[in-house]
Protein backbone atom coordinates (compact mmCIF):
# COMPACT_ATOMS: atom_id res chain seq x y z
CA UNK A 1 0.00 0.00 0.00
CA UNK A 2 1.32 3.38 -0.95
CA UNK A 3 1.75 6.14 1.56
CA UNK A 4 -1.11 8.53 1.84
CA UNK A 5 -2.33 11.60 3.62
CA UNK A 6 -5.69 11.50 5.30
CA UNK A 7 -8.50 13.58 4.04
CA UNK A 8 -10.42 16.11 6.11
CA UNK A 9 -13.11 14.54 8.25
CA UNK A 10 -16.61 15.91 8.22
CA UNK A 11 -19.47 15.70 10.69
CA UNK A 12 -22.86 14.55 9.60
CA UNK A 13 -24.68 17.45 11.28
CA UNK A 14 -23.71 19.77 14.13
CA UNK A 15 -21.08 17.34 15.41
CA UNK A 16 -19.80 17.80 18.93
CA UNK A 17 -19.37 21.58 19.29
CA UNK A 18 -17.84 21.35 22.78
CA UNK A 19 -14.86 19.29 21.63
CA UNK A 20 -11.70 21.12 20.78
CA UNK A 21 -10.84 20.68 17.13
CA UNK A 22 -8.27 17.98 16.89
CA UNK A 23 -6.46 16.35 14.06
CA UNK A 24 -7.95 12.96 13.24
CA UNK A 25 -5.31 11.27 11.14
CA UNK A 26 -6.84 7.79 11.44
CA UNK A 27 -9.37 6.19 9.12
CA UNK A 28 -12.95 5.34 9.85
CA UNK A 29 -14.30 2.38 7.93
CA UNK A 30 -17.89 1.30 8.49
CA UNK A 31 -19.18 -2.14 7.58
CA UNK A 32 -22.92 -2.12 7.03
CA UNK A 33 -25.37 -4.87 6.21
CA UNK A 34 -28.40 -6.55 7.66
CA UNK A 35 -28.52 -9.11 10.49
CA UNK A 36 -26.77 -12.39 9.76
CA UNK A 37 -25.06 -11.22 6.59
CA UNK A 38 -21.61 -12.07 7.98
CA UNK A 39 -20.24 -8.70 9.05
CA UNK A 40 -18.41 -9.87 12.17
CA UNK A 41 -16.74 -12.84 10.48
CA UNK A 42 -15.42 -10.49 7.80
CA UNK A 43 -14.21 -7.95 10.34
CA UNK A 44 -12.34 -10.66 12.21
CA UNK A 45 -10.44 -11.43 9.02
CA UNK A 46 -9.76 -7.80 8.18
CA UNK A 47 -7.97 -7.02 11.38
CA UNK A 48 -4.99 -9.42 11.14
CA UNK A 49 -4.54 -8.46 7.51
CA UNK A 50 -4.41 -4.73 8.27
CA UNK A 51 -2.09 -5.33 11.21
CA UNK A 52 0.24 -7.30 8.99
CA UNK A 53 0.22 -4.32 6.64
CA UNK A 54 1.37 -2.22 9.57
CA UNK A 55 -1.86 -0.49 10.54
CA UNK A 56 -3.11 -0.33 14.12
CA UNK A 57 -6.75 -1.35 14.22
CA UNK A 58 -9.55 -0.61 16.64
CA UNK A 59 -12.96 -2.26 16.47
CA UNK A 60 -16.26 -0.87 17.59
CA UNK A 61 -19.71 -2.35 17.29
CA UNK A 62 -23.34 -1.45 17.72
CA UNK A 63 -24.67 -1.66 21.33
CA UNK A 64 -21.25 -2.43 22.75
CA UNK A 65 -20.84 0.71 24.82
CA UNK A 66 -20.09 0.19 28.52
CA UNK A 67 -22.66 2.85 29.35
CA UNK A 68 -25.64 1.44 27.47
CA UNK A 69 -25.18 -2.19 26.51
CA UNK A 70 -26.77 -3.62 29.67
CA UNK A 71 -29.63 -1.16 29.55
CA UNK A 72 -30.37 -2.01 25.92
CA UNK A 73 -30.27 -5.75 26.54
CA UNK A 74 -32.53 -5.40 29.55
CA UNK A 75 -34.94 -3.17 27.70
CA UNK A 76 -35.10 -5.61 24.81
CA UNK A 77 -35.86 -8.42 27.24
CA UNK A 78 -38.93 -6.53 28.44
CA UNK A 79 -41.60 -4.96 26.27
CA UNK A 80 -41.25 -1.38 27.21
CA UNK A 81 -39.52 0.18 24.23
CA UNK A 82 -41.15 2.47 21.70
CA UNK A 83 -39.66 3.48 18.37
CA UNK A 84 -38.51 6.72 19.95
CA UNK A 85 -36.85 5.26 23.04
CA UNK A 86 -35.33 2.51 20.91
CA UNK A 87 -33.76 5.07 18.58
CA UNK A 88 -32.52 7.29 21.38
CA UNK A 89 -30.94 4.39 23.26
CA UNK A 90 -29.05 3.40 20.13
CA UNK A 91 -28.05 7.02 19.58
CA UNK A 92 -26.72 7.21 23.15
CA UNK A 93 -24.81 3.97 22.67
CA UNK A 94 -23.39 5.36 19.45
CA UNK A 95 -22.39 8.69 21.01
CA UNK A 96 -20.71 6.93 23.92
CA UNK A 97 -18.61 4.83 21.57
CA UNK A 98 -17.95 7.79 19.29
CA UNK A 99 -16.47 9.89 22.07
CA UNK A 100 -14.74 7.17 24.07
CA UNK A 101 -13.56 4.78 21.36
CA UNK A 102 -13.81 6.10 17.82
CA UNK A 103 -12.50 9.67 18.15
CA UNK A 104 -9.57 8.82 20.46
CA UNK A 105 -8.51 6.00 18.14
CA UNK A 106 -8.76 8.24 15.06
CA UNK A 107 -6.77 10.88 16.85
CA UNK A 108 -4.09 8.30 17.57
CA UNK A 109 -3.97 7.40 13.89
CA UNK A 110 -5.73 4.02 14.08
CA UNK A 111 -7.96 2.45 11.51
CA UNK A 112 -11.34 2.14 13.18
CA UNK A 113 -13.57 -0.60 11.84
CA UNK A 114 -17.16 -0.03 12.87
CA UNK A 115 -19.46 -3.03 12.82
CA UNK A 116 -22.60 -1.12 11.76
CA UNK A 117 -22.78 2.67 11.79
CA UNK A 118 -25.52 5.32 11.86
CA UNK A 119 -26.99 3.96 8.60
CA UNK A 120 -28.24 0.93 10.52
CA UNK A 121 -30.27 3.30 12.67
CA UNK A 122 -31.52 5.11 9.56
CA UNK A 123 -32.62 1.82 7.98
CA UNK A 124 -34.24 0.31 11.07
CA UNK A 125 -35.95 3.48 12.19
CA UNK A 126 -37.54 4.10 8.87
CA UNK A 127 -38.79 0.49 8.72
CA UNK A 128 -40.15 0.93 12.26
CA UNK A 129 -41.96 4.07 11.19
CA UNK A 130 -39.93 6.77 12.93
CA UNK A 131 -39.67 10.12 11.19
CA UNK A 132 -36.54 9.76 9.01
CA UNK A 133 -35.66 13.45 9.34
CA UNK A 134 -35.77 13.18 13.10
CA UNK A 135 -33.42 10.16 13.11
CA UNK A 136 -30.98 11.99 10.92
CA UNK A 137 -31.02 15.08 13.10
CA UNK A 138 -30.40 12.99 16.21
CA UNK A 139 -27.35 11.47 14.54
CA UNK A 140 -26.06 14.91 13.59
CA UNK A 141 -23.34 14.37 16.21
CA UNK A 142 -21.80 11.60 14.09
CA UNK A 143 -18.56 11.71 12.17
CA UNK A 144 -18.95 10.76 8.51
CA UNK A 145 -16.95 7.58 7.79
CA UNK A 146 -14.15 7.67 5.23
CA UNK A 147 -15.42 4.48 3.66
CA UNK A 148 -18.67 2.54 3.98
CA UNK A 149 -18.63 -1.05 2.79
CA UNK A 150 -22.09 -2.49 2.38
CA UNK A 151 -22.52 -6.25 2.47
CA UNK A 152 -25.42 -6.67 0.11
CA UNK A 153 -27.53 -9.79 0.17
CA UNK A 154 -30.99 -10.76 -1.03
CA UNK A 155 -33.60 -12.38 1.14
CA UNK A 156 -33.28 -15.79 -0.56
CA UNK A 157 -29.60 -16.03 0.34
CA UNK A 158 -30.06 -14.50 3.78
CA UNK A 159 -32.69 -16.93 5.09
CA UNK A 160 -30.61 -20.16 5.07
CA UNK A 161 -27.61 -18.26 6.42
CA UNK A 162 -29.56 -17.02 9.42
CA UNK A 163 -31.23 -20.37 10.06
CA UNK A 164 -27.91 -22.21 9.93
CA UNK A 165 -26.28 -19.47 11.98
CA UNK A 166 -27.74 -18.38 15.27
CA UNK A 167 -31.34 -18.78 14.18
CA UNK A 168 -34.11 -16.24 13.75
CA UNK A 169 -34.53 -14.07 16.81
CA UNK A 170 -37.45 -11.97 17.95
CA UNK A 171 -36.00 -8.55 17.14
CA UNK A 172 -34.21 -9.40 13.91
CA UNK A 173 -37.46 -10.90 12.71
CA UNK A 174 -39.23 -7.65 13.46
CA UNK A 175 -41.75 -9.37 15.74
CA UNK A 176 -41.99 -6.08 17.68
CA UNK A 177 -43.62 -4.56 14.62
CA UNK A 178 -46.48 -7.04 14.82
CA UNK A 179 -46.25 -7.84 11.11
CA UNK A 180 -47.78 -11.22 11.83
CA UNK A 181 -47.69 -14.04 14.36
CA UNK A 182 -45.48 -16.35 12.34
CA UNK A 183 -41.78 -15.83 13.01
CA UNK A 184 -40.64 -16.91 9.55
CA UNK A 185 -43.16 -14.74 7.70
CA UNK A 186 -42.36 -11.79 9.90
CA UNK A 187 -38.63 -12.30 9.34
CA UNK A 188 -39.13 -12.28 5.58
CA UNK A 189 -41.27 -9.16 5.62
CA UNK A 190 -39.07 -7.25 8.04
CA UNK A 191 -35.75 -8.18 6.46
CA UNK A 192 -36.89 -7.49 2.92
CA UNK A 193 -38.01 -4.00 3.98
CA UNK A 194 -34.71 -3.53 5.75
CA UNK A 195 -32.71 -4.65 2.72
CA UNK A 196 -34.70 -2.29 0.48
CA UNK A 197 -33.92 0.53 2.85
CA UNK A 198 -30.20 -0.31 3.03
CA UNK A 199 -30.03 -0.35 -0.76
CA UNK A 200 -31.71 3.03 -0.93
CA UNK A 201 -29.24 4.41 1.60
CA UNK A 202 -26.39 2.81 -0.30
CA UNK A 203 -27.08 4.93 -3.35
CA UNK A 204 -27.90 8.03 -1.33
CA UNK A 205 -24.67 7.93 0.70
CA UNK A 206 -22.39 6.28 -1.84
CA UNK A 207 -21.61 3.03 -0.03
CA UNK A 208 -19.34 0.60 -1.75
CA UNK A 209 -21.57 -2.40 -2.22
CA UNK A 210 -20.11 -5.90 -2.21
CA UNK A 211 -21.96 -9.10 -2.98
CA UNK A 212 -22.32 -10.88 0.37
CA UNK A 213 -23.48 -14.09 -1.32
CA UNK A 214 -19.88 -14.79 -2.25
CA UNK A 215 -17.98 -17.45 -0.30
CA UNK A 216 -16.32 -16.05 2.78
CA UNK A 217 -12.74 -15.90 1.40
CA UNK A 218 -13.80 -14.33 -1.85
CA UNK A 219 -15.89 -11.74 -0.05
CA UNK A 220 -12.91 -10.98 2.15
CA UNK A 221 -10.82 -10.48 -0.95
CA UNK A 222 -13.32 -7.96 -2.28
CA UNK A 223 -13.34 -6.02 0.97
CA UNK A 224 -9.55 -5.96 1.13
CA UNK A 225 -9.39 -4.71 -2.43
CA UNK A 226 -11.68 -1.77 -1.65
CA UNK A 227 -9.91 -0.94 1.59
CA UNK A 228 -6.49 -1.07 -0.07
CA UNK A 229 -7.78 1.18 -2.81
CA UNK A 230 -9.08 3.66 -0.31
CA UNK A 231 -5.89 3.58 1.73
CA UNK A 232 -3.67 4.21 -1.21
CA UNK A 233 -5.87 7.02 -2.31
CA UNK A 234 -6.28 5.28 -5.65
CA UNK A 235 -9.97 5.91 -5.98
CA UNK A 236 -9.42 9.41 -7.19
CA UNK A 237 -10.22 11.33 -4.01
CA UNK A 238 -8.13 14.45 -3.80
CA UNK A 239 -6.39 14.85 -0.46
CA UNK A 240 -5.88 18.32 0.91
CA UNK A 241 -2.83 19.30 2.88
CA UNK A 242 -2.62 17.86 6.35
CA UNK A 243 -2.70 21.36 7.83
CA UNK A 244 -6.28 21.50 6.68
CA UNK A 245 -7.03 18.21 8.27
CA UNK A 246 -9.18 19.39 11.11
CA UNK A 247 -12.59 18.27 12.18
CA UNK A 248 -14.88 21.11 11.34
CA UNK A 249 -18.20 21.47 13.15
CA UNK A 250 -20.14 21.22 9.95
CA UNK A 251 -19.39 20.49 6.35
CA UNK A 252 -19.95 23.66 4.42
CA UNK B 1 -50.25 20.04 30.70
CA UNK B 2 -48.56 22.25 33.24
CA UNK B 3 -44.86 22.24 33.96
CA UNK B 4 -42.38 24.01 36.18
CA UNK B 5 -38.85 25.01 35.29
CA UNK B 6 -35.95 26.68 37.07
CA UNK B 7 -32.44 25.98 38.31
CA UNK B 8 -31.77 23.68 41.27
CA UNK B 9 -32.83 25.37 44.49
CA UNK B 10 -35.36 27.66 42.83
CA UNK B 11 -38.17 26.12 44.87
CA UNK B 12 -40.14 24.88 41.86
CA UNK B 13 -40.83 21.41 43.27
CA UNK B 14 -42.27 22.89 46.44
CA UNK B 15 -44.53 25.13 44.40
CA UNK B 16 -45.65 22.25 42.21
CA UNK B 17 -46.48 20.16 45.27
CA UNK B 18 -48.64 22.97 46.66
CA UNK B 19 -50.35 23.34 43.32
CA UNK B 20 -51.04 19.61 43.19
CA UNK B 21 -52.63 19.69 46.67
CA UNK B 22 -54.87 22.54 45.63
CA UNK B 23 -55.93 20.93 42.35
CA UNK B 24 -56.71 17.62 44.03
CA UNK B 25 -58.72 19.40 46.71
CA UNK B 26 -60.65 21.07 43.88
CA UNK B 27 -61.57 17.64 42.51
CA UNK B 28 -59.31 17.71 39.46
CA UNK B 29 -57.80 14.46 38.19
CA UNK B 30 -54.05 15.04 38.38
CA UNK B 31 -51.03 13.05 37.30
CA UNK B 32 -47.52 13.98 38.42
CA UNK B 33 -44.34 13.18 36.50
CA UNK B 34 -40.76 14.09 37.22
CA UNK B 35 -37.61 14.62 35.15
CA UNK B 36 -35.17 11.70 35.12
CA UNK B 37 -37.47 9.25 36.87
CA UNK B 38 -38.03 6.44 34.37
CA UNK B 39 -36.64 3.03 35.23
CA UNK B 40 -35.47 2.48 31.67
CA UNK B 41 -32.22 4.43 31.92
CA UNK B 42 -31.78 4.52 35.68
CA UNK B 43 -28.93 2.04 35.68
CA UNK B 44 -27.07 3.71 32.82
CA UNK B 45 -27.55 7.08 34.44
CA UNK B 46 -26.22 5.85 37.79
CA UNK B 47 -23.29 4.07 36.22
CA UNK B 48 -22.49 7.05 34.01
CA UNK B 49 -22.59 9.49 36.90
CA UNK B 50 -20.69 7.30 39.33
CA UNK B 51 -17.90 6.39 36.95
CA UNK B 52 -17.92 9.77 35.31
CA UNK B 53 -18.54 8.28 31.87
CA UNK B 54 -21.06 10.85 30.69
CA UNK B 55 -20.25 13.36 28.01
CA UNK B 56 -22.53 16.32 27.23
CA UNK B 57 -24.03 14.31 24.36
CA UNK B 58 -24.67 11.05 26.21
CA UNK B 59 -25.91 13.00 29.25
CA UNK B 60 -28.39 14.69 26.93
CA UNK B 61 -29.44 11.51 25.12
CA UNK B 62 -30.00 9.53 28.33
CA UNK B 63 -32.31 12.27 29.56
CA UNK B 64 -34.04 12.22 26.20
CA UNK B 65 -34.67 8.48 26.56
CA UNK B 66 -36.09 9.11 30.03
CA UNK B 67 -38.31 11.84 28.63
CA UNK B 68 -39.52 9.84 25.63
CA UNK B 69 -40.33 6.90 27.88
CA UNK B 70 -42.34 9.10 30.24
CA UNK B 71 -44.02 10.79 27.30
CA UNK B 72 -45.41 7.43 26.18
CA UNK B 73 -46.26 5.96 29.57
CA UNK B 74 -46.72 8.91 31.94
CA UNK B 75 -47.72 11.97 29.95
CA UNK B 76 -49.81 11.06 26.89
CA UNK B 77 -52.20 8.51 28.48
CA UNK B 78 -53.37 10.82 31.30
CA UNK B 79 -53.72 13.71 28.84
CA UNK B 80 -55.78 11.57 26.50
CA UNK B 81 -57.91 10.58 29.47
CA UNK B 82 -58.56 14.27 30.08
CA UNK B 83 -56.43 14.55 33.19
CA UNK B 84 -54.12 17.36 34.21
CA UNK B 85 -50.45 16.43 33.98
CA UNK B 86 -48.02 18.23 36.25
CA UNK B 87 -44.39 17.93 35.19
CA UNK B 88 -41.46 18.80 37.40
CA UNK B 89 -39.07 19.98 34.68
CA UNK B 90 -39.78 19.60 30.99
CA UNK B 91 -37.82 19.87 27.72
CA UNK B 92 -36.65 23.39 28.61
CA UNK B 93 -34.43 21.84 31.27
CA UNK B 94 -32.59 20.02 28.49
CA UNK B 95 -32.55 23.11 26.29
CA UNK B 96 -30.91 25.09 29.11
CA UNK B 97 -28.65 22.57 30.84
CA UNK B 98 -27.42 20.58 27.86
CA UNK B 99 -26.64 23.70 25.91
CA UNK B 100 -24.78 25.08 28.95
CA UNK B 101 -22.76 21.82 28.79
CA UNK B 102 -21.95 22.53 25.16
CA UNK B 103 -24.32 20.65 22.85
CA UNK B 104 -25.76 22.52 19.90
CA UNK B 105 -29.08 24.28 20.66
CA UNK B 106 -30.64 23.12 17.36
CA UNK B 107 -29.57 19.54 17.95
CA UNK B 108 -31.17 19.30 21.39
CA UNK B 109 -34.38 20.89 20.08
CA UNK B 110 -34.46 18.31 17.29
CA UNK B 111 -33.89 15.45 19.71
CA UNK B 112 -36.88 16.58 21.77
CA UNK B 113 -39.14 17.34 18.82
CA UNK B 114 -41.51 14.43 19.63
CA UNK B 115 -42.52 16.38 22.76
CA UNK B 116 -45.74 18.33 22.88
CA UNK B 117 -46.00 21.91 23.94
CA UNK B 118 -47.31 22.41 27.49
CA UNK B 119 -50.37 24.59 28.11
CA UNK B 120 -48.51 26.45 30.81
CA UNK B 121 -44.84 26.61 31.80
CA UNK B 122 -43.97 28.33 35.03
CA UNK B 123 -40.39 29.54 35.27
CA UNK B 124 -39.11 30.09 38.78
CA UNK B 125 -36.46 32.71 38.51
CA UNK B 126 -33.93 32.99 41.30
CA UNK B 127 -30.45 34.53 41.66
CA UNK B 128 -27.58 32.03 42.01
CA UNK B 129 -26.72 33.07 45.58
CA UNK B 130 -30.19 32.35 46.87
CA UNK B 131 -30.40 28.96 45.21
CA UNK B 132 -26.94 28.09 46.58
CA UNK B 133 -27.99 29.11 50.06
CA UNK B 134 -31.13 26.97 49.84
CA UNK B 135 -29.27 23.92 48.54
CA UNK B 136 -26.45 24.13 51.07
CA UNK B 137 -28.80 24.61 54.02
CA UNK B 138 -30.57 21.37 53.16
CA UNK B 139 -27.54 19.13 52.72
CA UNK B 140 -23.80 18.90 53.26
CA UNK B 141 -22.61 19.46 49.70
CA UNK B 142 -23.60 20.06 46.11
CA UNK B 143 -24.04 17.14 43.74
CA UNK B 144 -21.36 16.67 41.10
CA UNK B 145 -23.56 17.26 38.04
CA UNK B 146 -25.77 19.85 39.69
CA UNK B 147 -22.59 21.88 40.29
CA UNK B 148 -21.61 21.28 36.64
CA UNK B 149 -18.32 19.76 37.80
CA UNK B 150 -18.27 17.63 34.64
CA UNK B 151 -17.91 20.79 32.56
CA UNK B 152 -14.59 21.57 34.23
CA UNK B 153 -15.17 25.26 34.90
CA UNK B 154 -13.66 25.16 38.37
CA UNK B 155 -12.29 22.55 40.78
CA UNK B 156 -14.22 24.17 43.61
CA UNK B 157 -17.82 22.87 43.68
CA UNK B 158 -19.37 26.12 44.89
CA UNK B 159 -17.49 28.20 42.35
CA UNK B 160 -18.33 25.67 39.64
CA UNK B 161 -22.01 25.76 40.61
CA UNK B 162 -21.98 29.53 40.40
CA UNK B 163 -20.39 29.56 36.94
CA UNK B 164 -22.37 26.68 35.48
CA UNK B 165 -25.76 27.67 36.86
CA UNK B 166 -25.21 31.27 35.73
CA UNK B 167 -24.94 29.94 32.19
CA UNK B 168 -28.09 27.89 32.71
CA UNK B 169 -29.89 30.91 34.12
CA UNK B 170 -28.90 33.04 31.16
CA UNK B 171 -30.24 30.44 28.72
CA UNK B 172 -33.46 30.04 30.72
CA UNK B 173 -34.00 33.77 30.37
CA UNK B 174 -33.69 33.49 26.60
CA UNK B 175 -36.04 30.51 26.54
CA UNK B 176 -38.64 32.49 28.48
CA UNK B 177 -39.29 34.67 25.46
CA UNK B 178 -38.74 31.95 22.87
CA UNK B 179 -41.31 29.59 24.41
CA UNK B 180 -43.55 31.94 26.34
CA UNK B 181 -42.69 30.63 29.78
CA UNK B 182 -44.33 32.59 32.59
CA UNK B 183 -41.65 33.94 34.91
CA UNK B 184 -42.28 33.91 38.64
CA UNK B 185 -40.17 35.70 41.21
CA UNK B 186 -38.81 32.77 43.19
CA UNK B 187 -37.31 35.02 45.86
CA UNK B 188 -40.79 35.93 47.13
CA UNK B 189 -42.42 34.25 50.15
CA UNK B 190 -43.68 30.76 49.41
CA UNK B 191 -47.41 31.52 49.90
CA UNK B 192 -47.14 34.64 47.75
CA UNK B 193 -45.56 32.69 44.92
CA UNK B 194 -48.22 30.02 45.24
CA UNK B 195 -50.94 32.66 44.98
CA UNK B 196 -49.46 33.82 41.66
CA UNK B 197 -49.17 30.21 40.48
CA UNK B 198 -52.80 29.42 41.30
CA UNK B 199 -54.02 32.55 39.53
CA UNK B 200 -52.15 31.58 36.36
CA UNK B 201 -53.41 28.01 36.55
CA UNK B 202 -56.97 29.15 37.13
CA UNK B 203 -56.73 31.18 33.95
CA UNK B 204 -55.83 28.19 31.78
CA UNK B 205 -58.33 25.95 33.58
CA UNK B 206 -61.23 28.08 32.43
CA UNK B 207 -61.33 26.30 29.06
CA UNK B 208 -60.69 22.98 30.69
CA UNK B 209 -63.64 23.45 33.08
CA UNK B 210 -65.95 24.38 30.22
CA UNK B 211 -64.89 21.35 28.21
CA UNK B 212 -65.31 19.09 31.20
CA UNK B 213 -68.78 20.45 31.78
CA UNK B 214 -69.60 19.60 28.16
CA UNK B 215 -68.22 16.11 28.67
CA UNK B 216 -65.44 16.66 26.16
CA UNK B 217 -62.57 14.90 27.82
CA UNK B 218 -59.15 14.78 26.31
CA UNK B 219 -59.43 18.08 24.47
CA UNK B 220 -56.35 19.40 26.24
CA UNK B 221 -54.25 16.53 24.95
CA UNK B 222 -54.05 17.93 21.43
CA UNK B 223 -50.55 19.16 20.68
CA UNK B 224 -50.46 22.82 19.84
Amino acid sequence: MASHRSRAKTWYGHGLPYLAKKRLPGHLIAIEGTDGVGRSAQIELLRPWLELEGYAVSNTGWTRSPLLSETINEAKAGHQLTVTTFSLLYAADFADRLEHEILPALQAGFIVIADRYMYTAFARNSVMGADPDWTREVFGMALVPDLVLYLDIDLEALVPRVIMGKGMDYWESGMHLALGTDLFDSFERYQSRLIDEYRRLSSEFGFISVDARLPIEQLQGELRKHIAEYLSGANGKPRPDSGDNRASPRKE
Amino acid sequence: MICVEGIDGSGKSTQLLLLERWLRAGGYPVHFTEWNSSRLVRRSMQRGKKKNLLTPTTFSLLHAVDFADRLTYQILPPLKAGMIVLADRYVYTAFARDVARGVHPDWVRAVYSPALRPDLTLYFRVPIDISLERLLSGRAKLKYHEAGMDVGLSADPVESFRMFQSRVLEIYDQLTTEFGMRPIDATAEIPNQQRVVRTMVQEILRDYDRERANGKNGVTSQPR
